[in-house]
């Protein structure tokens, strides 16, 4: 079942119209009423979706039918291999790891997955990586830079995992370590923000030459519902920590965070997937040609420097 | 009065136990009777590891600002900046400079836990990577002391990449031969614990400190079951793995010197 959102009600409701037009009086798709309807309709998506605030593009980002990180894998790559496990614990299937091609070229593909169905959440763990997780993306990178092969990251996570075991095998650690080793890995990295880019968790993954970032993603430092519930011990007044903590693609890339915004179709990538698999598929190939162009030492140097420069403050 | 008298007893939080403030500091702020460690403010830190005299301040004079214009309903940031400032006579959540430990010429760092629950921003980021980045240059020994909260919300998402700019640093100043020991305080959590925290060669931490990544309340509400007893705490965190050694207060200063002659001043 498709799912609308509130602000998407008066769409909703020509909709509703035209069914009803087409089955009391047998009007067509290209009769002159119908088709006026239509461009009404266009014209409401372009007014609504081209002034959405803060928190509709964070419900967009978490719409139950928007693609997940399989979809992208499944789309943009062929002869993916996946890898399991971290070596010391077990695996980890909040993220999924391995290598494949990308436009008959070698990738490293990391990627957080929310999961499809019910038990494919569960199993996933909604997407919440524990520690094993980043540190399996870790050994998967540090693969790929023994052979030379680039690195490919997809975020889309509410966060790491706040739960006793987490804790007891070294969350904080694990996503430091990746932190530290990203910072020095000596092939190209490209990091998309997919959908929900949820703190500590999801930089875990995000340390990279190029960071992108689809049009209705959300990047932050914390959600929205954790904002609200430390400002005003409210979780319900997450739409107005949305707001002030400016978490949307458009601020990010202003911020200096996100080098390159990935359109999506009016509504969100739920109403035309493939159009989003083709743009970010196209980038990707761009980006890494760009990125091939230099040497381990540069992309070192320049990825420092990135990260270094990043911050807001005055020296009086 | 009633605040004279509040200022000149102290009760212990652990066991309760109620005893001079002032025989408490001389204590080093470790409860005479449960050895409870009271959190303490960078500039007592300072003193606790410094040679007298010897600490000089760097960089102090890089300030936030307000970059998301953010507000939380009552103030802005740029206010409540204001207002700390003034309430704690700091600039920021973290001294940082240049200063002997028994003639041993060091790079320190020591966050400040009033200061907005010792949050990392901006300030907080690139202060520790100049330290970082000072210590690789002039080859000295890093000692970063943290207690923090984790990253800074006000400052959005460019809170969160300061734990990969200090990050970075601390790879680069690594890789070209700098040591660095991490001392962890009560508390040490979120963004602070998941960059440069977990990231010391030696990781030091003071009895009973709340070390982690996720708050405690927020595991309870994620898992809805209650904690166990010790979980976070500094030897918890240590038999898992995690820290290398619990340190009474009263010896951290010897334990960081000897770390030091015998790990770092052998290669030199």
């Amino acid at each position: 079942m498709e799912k609308y959102f509130s602000f998407e009600a008066p769409i909703v409701e020509i909709e509703k119209r035209i069914e009803e037009l087409k089955s009391t009086t047998g009007l067509d798709d290209n009769s002159p009423e119908i088709r006026e309807l239509r461009k009404q309709i266009e014209d409401l998506k372009n007014k609504i979706y081209s002034n959405l605030n803060e928190w509709q593009i964070v419900e967009i980002s978490r719409h139950p039918n928007r693609p997940t990180f399989v979809d992208y894998l499944n789309s943009i790559f062929s002869d993916f291999v996946e890898l399991a496990g971290d070596r010391y614990f077990g695996d980890d299937k909040a993220i999924i790891a391995g290598f494949g091609k990308l436009d008959g070229r070698s990738v490293c593909v990391i990627g957080q997955e929310k999961g499809k169905d019910l038990d494919d959440k569960v199993k996933r763990n909604f997407g919440m990586p524990h520690p094993e997780g980043y540190r399996k993306a870790l050994r998967i990178m540090k693969l790929a830079e023994r052979f030379k092969i680039p690195v490919l990251t997809f975020i889309d996570t509410a966060g790491a995992y706040p739960g006793i075991g987490a804790e007891e095998r070294g969350q904080g650690e694990a996503i430091a370590k990746n932190l530290f080793e990203m910072a020095q890995i000596r092939v190209p990295i490209i990091a998309t923000v997919i959908s929900e880019g949820g703190s500590g968790g999801a930089l875990a993954i995000g340390v990279a030459d190029r960071v992108l970032m689809l049009e209705y993603a959300i990047y932050s430092v914390i959600s929205p519902e954790g904002c609200a519930s430390i400002l005003w011990k409210d979780a319900s007044k997450a739409p107005e920590a949305a707001k002030a903590l400016k978490l949307t693609a458009k601020w990010c890339k202003e911020f200096g965070i996100v080098d390159k915004i990935i359109k999506e179709p009016l509504g969100g990538a739920h109403r035309n997937p493939e159009f989003v698999f083709n743009n970010l598929k196209s980038e990707l190939i761009k980006e890494l040609k760009v990125l091939s162009k230099f040497s381990p030492e540069q992309l070192i140097k320049m990825r420092y420097n990135k990260f270094r420069n990043i911050g807001a403050y005055e020296v009086k | 009065m009633m605040a004279e008298i509040e200022n000149l007893w102290v009760k212990c939080p652990e066991c309760g136990t109620v005893m001079y403030t002032s025989d408490l500091q001389e204590n080093l702020s470790v409860c005479l009777n449960c050895d409870y460690h009271f959190r303490i403010s960078a500039k007592e830190r300072i003193e606790l590891i410094a040679d007298k005299g010897t600490f000089k301040e760097q960089f102090a004079n890089i300030v936030s600002t307000d970059p998301l214009n953010f507000f939380d309903g009552k103030e802005t940031y740029r206010e409540k900046l204001q207002r700390t400032m003034e309430r704690t006579g700091l600039n920021e959540a973290v001294i940082v400079g240049t200063c002997q430990i028994y003639g041993i010429d060091v790079e320190l760092c020591v966050m400040d836990f009033n200061f907005l629950g010792g949050s990392m921003g901006s300030v907080v980021g690139e202060k520790i990577t100049r330290a970082i980045e000072y210590a690789a240059k002039h080859k000295l020994p890093l000692i970063i002391v943290s207690t923090s909260g984790g990253a800074r919300m006000h400052e959005g998402i460019l809170s969160l990449m300061q734990m990969a700019k200090t990050s970075a640093a601390l790879s680069y100043y690594k890789s070209n031969g700098g040591f660095y020991i991490s001392v962890l305080t009560d508390p040490t959590t979120g963004g602070v614990t998941a960059s440069f925290a977990m990231l010391g060669d030696v990781i030091i931490a003071e009895p009973k400190a709340l070390i982690g990544f996720a708050g405690p309340r927020v595991i309870e509400q994620t898992i809805r079951q209650k904690l166990p007893e010790g979980f976070q705490r500094a030897e918890f965190v240590r038999d898992h793995g995690f820290v290398d050694i619990v340190v009474h207060r009263k010896e951290l200063k010897d334990i960081l010197y000897k770390l030091i002659s015998i790990i770092y001043n052998n290669s030199r």
